[in-house]
């Protein structure tokens, strides 16, 4: 089982490092939305430290959303995916084994890239740390309920404003959560419960959301 | 053909949209008068009878739209997940066409709810729109209910466009507690609004009758169209049965 998993992931990574562009461009993204927020609302340094996790955390989401295209796409169209569905191995597995591969190669350079942004945004050393906790617990939510997503509008036309509009109310509560620990640390006041229902959102999602993409798998590709 | 000659009416029998339809057909005028007559005293009473609120003026008889409005857009969402559900599980075509038809009214009762709200806000808070909780859960749901219309809109194949919703609806259904509780967290995090629509004063019985009356005339209101627009589904998606067309030939359907 363990196998499973992770050769899946080692075959994504591959895939991945086979062509950069798209996993580069998903951070570019990422980088250029936060930048263009100051430049949008001036350079007062207070504001934009009020504003810098709620910034970092949209633009997380739509670098998040954006790269979902690629998740199933690709091995849809070369007959991968059918393979996959064939499998004697559990399909809920190597979705689970995709989403793992999808967050390694964005959430977790988004990560590490905020460290970054809260220079820039001149966070505290300690808001800083809560804002790349949150997005570790957090963005692998993304992937797995974003993965829901792409695998129900998985070959149709027009899929991937259609994605954005199927995931992005879902993804609410992370963000929620996920920027308001920073906020909670930048006031002063305890932030443990946030990132402990983050915590909680990424278990409840890694149970769930496996079946969900499986079944939206199965009936797009049927 | 003869599927009519074997009565043997079970729990299954109305499963099948051939024997809905007429059915449904017969059930829509019924639905649609008690609705109408139900909006009538519902109305008369929030007009005529009801008393003009100590505090809020007239202002305050938008209550009687906008909270049946906002109760059947939060049941509705229910009952489309159910029908989904049970369309997946059973692979009943009706029921996912149940679904699909009940879809644009909890939509159109979310905007409705919203709307009213909008006037509602403005004379008595002072602005059109407060993020409070509610109302951001309400934008929320609206959402969900229009990516589930986009969702189905966008594949071709009726039976793949049920399962996918079906399964959209579902993943929503597990998700809107998440999403309500996290949305209330949010708005005592961001302590925007100091008006807050839950201390409401206490209801004259007056009131609450009418709010009660007009509440099932959109019940009524609901059942009506929906069944009428899964006949449209239904003689849409079976045009070429053979039942169909010896309806349409013997004119009973225009």
């Amino acid at each position: 089982m363990l196998r499973v998993l992770l050769q899946v992931i080692r075959r994504d990574l591959l895939l991945a490092v086979r062509q950069k562009a798209d996993v580069l461009n998903t951070l570019f993204f990422f980088v250029v939305v936060v930048t263009m927020v100051p430049l949008g609302i001036g350079p007062e340094p207070n504001l934009l430290r009020a504003i810098a996790p709620g910034v970092v955390w949209v633009a997380a989401l739509l670098a998040a959303i954006l790269s979902l295209a690629r998740l199933f796409a690709n091995d849809y169209a070369d007959g991968t995916l059918e393979q996959m569905l064939l499998s004697s191995e559990p399909l809920t597995l190597i979705v689970l084994g995709k989403a793992a591969a999808h967050w390694l190669v964005t959430g977790l350079p988004l990560t590490v890239m905020s460290i970054v942004f809260g220079v820039v945004f001149d966070l505290g050393l300690q808001e800083t740390g809560v804002l790349v906790v949150s997005l570790l617990l957090g963005t692998p939510v993304l992937s797995l309920i974003g993965a829901v997503g792409a695998a129900l509008t998985l070959g149709l036309r027009g899929g991937g404003v259609l994605t954005s509009l199927l995931v992005l109310p879902l993804y609410i509560p992370v963000l929620i959560f996920g920027s308001g620990a920073v906020g909670a640390a930048a006031s002063g006041v305890a932030y443990a419960a946030y990132l402990l229902l983050l915590g909680a959102f990424l278990l409840f999602a890694s149970v769930l959301t496996p079946w969900a993409v499986a079944l939206a798998l199965r009936i797009s590709v049927e | 053909m003869n599927t009519a000659a074997s009565p043997r009416i079970g729990l299954f029998w109305f499963a099948s949209p051939q024997t809905f339809f007429p059915l449904a057909g017969k059930m829509v005028p019924l639905f649609s008068l008690l609705a109408a007559g139900l909006l009538l005293v519902g109305l008369y009473i929030a007009f005529l009878v009801a008393p003009t609120d100590a505090t809020q003026g007239e202002s305050y008889r938008i209550i009687f739209i906008h909270v049946p409005a906002a109760w059947m857009s939060m049941f509705l969402y229910l009952v489309m997940a159910f029908w989904a559900a049970v369309g997946l599980v059973f692979n009943t075509r009706l029921s996912s066409m149940m679904a699909t038809a009940i879809a644009p009214t909890g939509a159109l009762m979310t905007f409705l709810a919203l709307w009213t709200g909008a006037f509602w806000g403005r004379p008595t808070w002072g602005a059109y729109w407060v993020w409070d909780a509610r109302l951001t859960s309400e934008l929320i749901l609206l959402f969900l209910y229009l990516g589930f219309i986009a969702l189905q809109a966008a594949i071709d194949d009726p039976r793949r466009a049920d399962k996918a919703g079906a399964v959209l609806a579902l993943v929503g259904v597990v998700n809107v507690p998440i999403i309500y509780f996290s949305v209330q967290w949010w708005n005592t995090l961001h302590q925007g609004a100091s008006v807050s629509i839950t201390r409401a004063p206490s209801m004259a019985t007056t009131m609450l009758w009418g709010m009660l009356v007009m509440a099932l005339a959109f019940w009524m209101y609901s059942i009506a169209v929906v069944l009428h627009r899964l006949r449209s589904i239904i003689l849409e998606r079976e045009r070429r049965t053979e039942w169909v067309r010896e309806l349409l030939r013997e004119g009973r359907i225009k």
